[in-house]
């Protein structure tokens, strides 16, 4: 056996495994010895930020955490939120950054993975995965090999495991060249059954350990590769990037729900980030018990030390609480299903996780001072100096803007993308990723269940705040036009490193702003995740407060971002502040564009959103949310599927006076992009209801195959005049992306 | 009407399948270890990736237990329909002609698909019309099987169903999306007709499928 259980483990160990000196004297404080190496290397993984959120902990106290039909939230492993009677809905998002960057097919795969997991902890079926994906230039080879290796993985394991992937987001940014994003959303369903606990209860119950077998893959993980910054030699961190198995990921999700169906485990925990140590620590952390593992019986893929065991991060990996008179109905079912149960060991009274290994005791850590131990660090916060720069204002037509910017890489179509996701499995798929916007599943009492997955613009990194809570926004915006009103919440916090002044400040800023957007729509944050040293030598990444929403839809409407007949009247609704400030078109023109950082009154945003998703449920109107591009590129967007449209600026007058003077109100008003815009199309009459809930200005009507956007009262310059055929071939430029 | 839908360990599309046989009859999800499978007028055996696609798509399925008792069947004319994966493990286990190699586009591909039913005599597509449109989504969808024999298949009336975009959609010899055998009982295809009966407003196609089956099924008597 090695001896890293028996020997007294130093500072410069601890200082290797990532932890700091001060936490070293903490750690052998609380222990009440100077821990063995074996101890220390469980402290560093569940000390780590990844697993204690050490930086980050006092900052998510603001957001609001409580709700009427909240069940579980913040601390579990996963939100779930009531739907209706003995139905409930589960969902998370996490990320998995680092391990994309350095490789990006398992680490996208693993990702995953490992929040389906997380969901199914708490006893859902999962019904839907989303991913947010991020890269630098799409033009760059770095980019492309990160961009084919995320897609093909989370293929790889979304398709092969039999959950639909409906929807999501890619982006890109000069910014994520290096660290690139990839941010998965789960979302499950429980029927008939209250949530799963993962509290470990009753002393003398037995440890069970379910799935693959314990490999050398993923040790360090959580304290390695997602705790700090990533260095120039990527490429030596992939042993710490996990290997991911969708079969025996599929294999072990049946076994585990139907363990939960029928009642046979008292609790039941995941193996993610820090593998069996976090896994156990949280579940006696949780029951106010200890463990006691006998770290022998693990099985193995190939030999390895107590101390590899412990913080092996292999995937596809359950652990549960049984009680001794259901073993023998668990381990028949697991062999029914072809999957591993191994009895690890048992619950005892006394709160510490107690290891042995062949009959001898090799560690024992009390289980507080695991999870609670760690410091809650306050962070120093520094404003950036702003800049002082003018903006300038965009040369050339509207007509020539329009399509240049329909195959510019954040606004064409996302087809090459989401043709490789099975988007249908499961059957529930109403709206899928080819809607735009939000998605809508068919829930079993006839609802809908509308989700989406949102980030921020290139502005977040000097406004996070404003940025923050126009991603919740911009999020309840994609849930109405599919007729639903939101129930919750759940955020990916992608930063730097914490400990820059300037990055702290981002980072409590934009938390700021996720509350102030949770309260003004008056939904609870349910759970999230937070993820720090986004940065290379390159620089830091610009700060990504990540949304992950779902919304109930009292009808199920089939709509898409596509105008659905000829003859609807077409209008913009919303409280909509439109600005080239931080627009696609600054992006594309590449020089600062005028404007500033604009959101509307939150109050009236939501009475717009909420009268939206009404009348979309009830009256069938049609709706699209105005978003990256602006009304010229959603407009361009809803046409090209098919039905042109014919519209007149004249009305907009009073918008484009409020956006600028002369012509940057024009620019602003066809291609601002701001919050709680809609283009909304119906009868008359329905456009008349909308406008009771919100200020409404009448474009014009779909129908023939051209769109016509006449620039009365604007100028020819803001004119556009273009067949169907050449939008849709614009809107088609990113099909190469993958050749 | 009594239809088993087989599970594989692996399989994903199986409830969608049953959900949507059982409009049309009584479904039973057969597990893989299972031999007996009396009763059954039809068995369908569902997309997904059994045993993870390890070694070739279907290559190990066709060694489950269930299957002995598939092929048994399947010889005295019991209907036996194989989706997706169903396909590969009906080819592997030499219920059917070809093999099913990895898309032209090395890639996993999602879409609605427009398909030619070529033979609309078999009890798979005796309801369907000149030209229906279903969800394909599969990585190893790519038909092959060599010159003469293809033109032998074709011949006999066995290329059942062709893609309307022919070899451009996934590479397929001639574009065949899905073949019978020759006594025209077993009958495997890569779209999903369990996947395109109206959700969102989609395509409904596949129920023309399931309608065969019991079109053909009531008219003999169910013996197949």
């Amino acid at each position: 056996m090695a001896t890293a259980e028996r020997e007294r483990s130093t500072v410069a160990e601890a200082v290797a495994l990532g932890l700091t000196a001060e936490e070293f004297e903490r750690i052998c404080a609380l222990h009440g010895r100077v821990p063995n190496r074996l101890e220390l290397g469980i402290y560093s993984l569940l000390w780590s930020e990844h697993c204690s959120y050490k930086h980050s902990r006092r900052l998510l106290s603001l957001l609001p955490t409580i709700g009427e039909n909240l069940v579980a939230g913040v601390g579990e492993n996963a939100g779930v939120v009531r739907l209706g009677r003995d139905l409930y809905c589960a969902f998370k998002v996490e990320s998995h950054n680092h391990p994309s960057a350095v490789e990006p097919f398992e680490g996208a795969a693993t990702g995953v993975g490992g929040i389906l997991r997380d969901i199914v902890a708490v006893g859902a079926r999962p019904v839907a995965v989303l991913d947010l994906l991020r890269f630098g230039d799409p033009a760059s080879p770095r980019s492309r090999y990160l961009l084919d290796g995320a897609v093909r993985g989370i293929a790889h394991y979304g398709n092969s495991v039999g959950v639909p992937t409906v929807g999501g987001e890619l982006y890109f940014d000069p910014g994520y060249e290096q660290n690139c994003l990839v941010n998965v959303l789960a979302v499950g369903l429980i029927e008939g059954r209250p949530p799963a606990s993962s509290a470990a209860k009753g002393v003398g119950n037995l440890l069970y350990l379910f799935g693959a077998r314990t490999g050398r893959d993923g040790i360090g993980g959580a304290s390695v590769l997602a705790s700090a910054a990533l260095e120039e030699d990527g490429q030596s961190m992939r042993p710490s990037v996990q290997v991911s198995d969708p079969f025996e990921g599929n294999k072990l999700i049946d076994c585990l729900l139907d363990l939960l169906e029928q009642g046979l485990a008292v609790a039941v925990q995941d193996l993610g980030a820090a593998g069996l140590s976090s896994a156990c620590a949280e579940m006696a952390a949780k029951g106010g018990v200890g463990l006691a593992l006998e770290l022998d019986r693990v099985p193995l893929r190939e030999e390895l030390a107590p101390f590899e065991i412990m913080l092996s991060e292999s995937q596809e990996r359950f652990a549960a609480i049984v009680s001794p008179d259901k073993a023998p109905a668990v381990e028949a079912l697991c062999a029914r299903h072809e999957v591993l149960a191994t009895q690890l060991g048992e619950v005892i009274e006394e709160p510490v996780l107690l290891l042995r290994s062949h009959g001898e005791v090799v560690g024992e850590v009390p289980v507080g001072a695991l999870v609670e131990g760690a410091g809650r660090y306050r962070l120093k916060a520094r404003r950036p100096a702003a800049s002082s720069e003018q903006g300038a204002l965009p040369s050339g037509t509207a007509q020539e803007l329009v399509v240049r910017l329909l195959g510019s890489p954040n606004i064409a179509s996302r087809e090459p993308v989401f043709g490789q996701y099975d988007w249908a499995v499961q059957g529930r798929t109403v709206v899928g990723p080819a809607g735009g916007d939000g998605a809508l599943l068919a829930l079993p009492d006839g609802r809908g269940l509308a989700v989406t997955l949102d980030g921020p613009g290139p502005l977040a990194g000097e406004a996070p705040r404003e940025a923050a809570v126009a991603t919740v926004l911009e999020a309840a915006a994609n849930l109405a036009v599919r007729g639903a009103t939101p129930v919750g919440l759940t955020n990916n916090l992608n930063f730097a490193d914490p400990e820059q002044p300037e990055v702290a400040w981002q980072l409590a800023e934009a938390v700021r702003g996720l509350a102030e957007g949770c309260r003004a729509l008056g939904i609870p944050v349910v759970g999230g995740n937070v993820s720090l040293y986004n940065a290379s030598p390159a620089g830091p990444i610009p700060p990504t407060p990540v949304v992950g929403m779902v919304g109930v839809a009292k009808q199920l409407r089939p709509t898409a971002a596509a105008f659905p007949g000829p003859g609807l009247k077409l209008a913009l609704f919303g409280p909509f502040h439109p600005s080239l400030r931080g627009s696609e078109l600054e992006r594309l023109v590449g020089v600062r564009l005028a404007g500033g950082v604009e959101l509307p009154n939150l109050a009236r945003a939501r009475e717009a959103i909420e009268a939206v998703a009404e009348l979309v449920c009830s009256g069938g109107i049609f709706a699209h949310d105005l978003s990256r591009g602006g009304l010229a590129v959603a407009l361009a967007r809803c046409a090209a599927s098919g039905i042109g449209a014919t519209v007149s600026l004249s009305g907009l007058a009073d918008l484009a006076a409020q956006a600028g003077e002369g012509e940057l109100g024009w620019w602003s008003v066809l291609f601002g992009e701001g919050q709680t815009g809609f283009l909304v199309g119906g009868e008359p009459q329905q456009l008349e209801e909308l406008a009771c809930f919100g200020p409404l200005w009448p474009l014009g009507e779909t129908g023939g195959e051209r769109l016509v956007v006449a620039g009365e009262g604007a100028g020819e310059r803001f004119a556009v005049d273009l067949p169907i055929g050449e939008l849709a071939e614009a809107l088609g430029r990113l099909a190469g992306l993958f050749d | 009407m009594r239809f088993g839908v087989v599970r594989f360990p692996g399989s994903c599309d199986e409830r969608d399948t049953a959900r949507a046989l059982s409009q049309f009859g009584e479904v039973r999800v057969l597990w893989h270890t299972e031999r007996d499978l009396e009763g059954l007028d039809a068995v369908v055996l569902p997309g997904g990736f059994s045993y993870g696609d390890y070694l070739r798509p279907g290559a190990l399925a066709r060694f489950a237990p269930v299957m002995e008792a598939v092929c048994a069947l399947a010889a005295d004319g019991l209907l036996v329909l194989g989706i997706c994966n169903g396909f590969q493990v009906l080819c592997e286990a030499g219920l059917l002609p070809g093999a099913l190699l990895l898309n032209a586009s090395r890639r996993f591909q999602c879409a609605e698909v427009e398909l030619e039913v070529e033979n609309r005599e078999l009890p798979f597509t005796c309801a369907c019309p000149e030209r229906i449109t279903l969800l394909a989504k599969h990585r190893c969808g790519r038909y092959y099987l060599p010159e003469d024999r293809l033109q032998e298949l074709q011949r006999q009336g066995r290329v059942v169903l062709r893609y309307a975009l022919g070899e451009r959609f996934n590479g397929s010899v001639v574009g065949v999306a899905g073949v019978a055998n020759e006594r025209g009982n077993v009958f495997g295809l890569m779209p999903h007709p369990e996947h395109s009966v109206g959700v969102g407003g989609r395509s409904a196609d596949g129920l023309f499928i399931f309608r065969s089956l019991v079109q053909a099924l009531e008219g003999n008597g169910g013996d197949g």
